[in-house]
């Protein structure tokens, strides 16, 4: 077995265009952040899988700037799949952004990095 | 059997130092000074000190730092990484260690400067990979998080928020060594400016200079000392993750554990509580520690403190010092908490002093809500 790298490979997979997610084998669980083992049981059966990148707006902050810098969402994103994660939810305003909203991933671009964001379903 | 050596171990000194503005001094200086006046308040020597607990602002070594300025050569020395409920973690180590006989007299001291220290500091924490790209405002963002999902659930209100805040403010008022004392209203607090919703500016805390220290020794031996001990009755903690995203359920804290099991060692229920010291970061903090530790029931935090129910002259005395919000947070509250328990215990407390304080909560918090610790004491 491979020595896994769940940062590394998490945004290998961001970079080639997959939202990936890991699952423990043996509970079926899945799990974010990704990790070297699956959190509770210390079970090192994780494989990645595509997310279905649909999710719920669990939480959802409006952080201010001073203007004329806008204001900018911060959110928790449960998926689909189970767990949660932090995110932003774009194309609307943020004050419009609802907990118990339909959301959908994607993957963009920050600072030449690849990020998840979600826009409403 | 619980496990804890309750009512075996005592805080027997108990100190605060420069709060509000401490210009000219380094934290370790403040650190230091709180040390010494905690010392002479319990009416021990420098030398009497065994067991060393900090934990200081920008050091990691910060317990063997303090250990090297104050001269000793502790057989206990830690700093640990549990935030602002460091201090509690302490006082239930302490606890342990004292009762064990493996030392005589534990000193647990704090401070840090940032309203008056002009020093760039590298800070002690990473940004997660998976939180930093959105830029959460840290800690803001994720305590906003955690009262826009009570507010949804629960229909906790933002006016409900803001009376924590003014009862805050309205025990500062009694506090001479409360750093913020002008009257605050309701109005005040809905009108402020919005830095997070839900949370306003004045649903924050405060960030300035201040230090505290506190001195435990065991039950037998706190007798003979200056002033009146206050006993150790319960000590229990719980952490439940570090970064908001990993947090279980944002409206239920790790105090429903670390609360029971302190209760269950101190044999009482919140009923029997004179004095709740809830350590108050943001406004959403207090109400839900009155829920998680059993002074009301869950989502019934806003509800508990409205009409001036938390405020002097209210149903439970909460923050009786001004708490995080009105008086001093210097980065790590823990421990100015605990100091005023000790104080209203003892009798003490000035203009704010409740009559008849028997038996008083500490509970810290650290971390984005991630670690909780509860003290129940007594006299």
């Amino acid at each position: 077995m491979t020595e896994p790298h769940p940062l590394a490979e998490y945004t290998a997979h961001l970079r080639r265009g997959q939202f990936m997610i890991q699952r423990s084998a043996s509970t079926g669980e899945h799990v974010f952040y990704p990790r070297i083992a699956a959190p509770g049981t210390g079970e090192a059966d994780l494989e990645w899988v595509p997310a279905s990148g649909l999710g719920t707006v669990y939480s959802t902050t409006t952080v201010r700037q001073k203007p004329p810098a806008p204001s900018y969402n911060v959110a928790l994103i449960d998926l689909a799949e189970g767990c949660r994660m932090m995110s932003r939810v774009e194309g609307v305003p943020p004050e419009d952004i609802r907990i118990g909203m339909a959301v959908r991933a994607r993957i963009t671009d920050q600072d030449g990095e690849p990020l998840i964001v979600f826009h409403p379903a | 059997m619980t496990g804890f050596p309750t009512g075996r171990t005592a805080i027997v000194g108990a100190a605060t130092f420069g709060i509000g503005r401490c210009p000219g001094l380094e934290p370790i200086d403040m650190a230091a000074r709180a040390s010494l006046l905690a010392l002479q308040d319990a009416g021990l020597r420098l030398s009497d000190v065994d067991a060393l607990y900090t934990s200081a602002p920008h050091e990691a070594l910060g317990g063997l730092q303090l250990a090297e300025y104050l001269g000793l050569q502790p057989k206990i020395t830690d700093c640990n990484r549990t935030g602002g409920s460091a201090f509690e973690i302490y006082v239930a180590q302490a606890a342990l260690y004292l009762d064990a006989g493996l030392c005589d007299v534990a000193l647990i001291a704090y401070g840090n400067n940032p309203s008056s220290s002009t020093a760039k500091h590298a800070g002690m924490t990473r940004p997660s990979p998976y939180e930093a790209p959105y830029k959460p405002l840290a800690p803001l963002s994720s305590y906003a998080l955690a009262t826009a999902r009570h507010m949804h659930q629960y229909g906790t209100t933002r006016r409900q928020l803001a009376e924590v805040a003014v009862a805050a403010r309205a025990w500062a008022a009694l506090n001479p060594e409360a750093a913020m004392r002008d009257p605050l209203s309701i109005d005040d607090v809905l009108a402020a400016r919005m830095v997070s919703d839900p949370l306003s500016v004045r649903d924050c805390c405060l960030f300035n200079d201040g230090a505290a220290a506190a001195v435990m020794t065991r039950a037998d031996r706190a007798r003979d000392l200056r002033k009146p001990p206050v006993h150790v009755l319960g000590a229990a903690a719980a952490a439940t993750h570090r970064e908001i995203s990993s947090m279980p359920d944002l409206t239920r804290t790790g105090a429903a554990q670390s609360g029971a099991a302190a209760f269950a060692q101190a044999g009482v229920t919140p009923a029997d509580i004179d004095l709740a010291m809830l350590y108050d970061a943001f406004t959403i903090t207090p109400i839900l520690f009155l829920e998680d530790l059993g002074f009301c029931a869950k989502g019934e935090g806003g509800a508990f403190v409205q009409d001036g129910a938390i405020a002097p002259g209210g149903r439970l005395a909460v923050n009786t010092n001004g708490g995080g919000l009105s008086c001093v947070h210097p980065g790590m509250y823990g421990l100015f908490l605990l100091v005023e328990a000790v104080r209203q215990l003892r009798g003490e407390a000035g203009a704010r002093q409740r009559p008849g304080v028997e038996l008083a909560v500490a509970h810290g918090n650290g971390g984005v809500l991630s670690s909780q610790a509860t003290l129940v004491l007594g006299r």
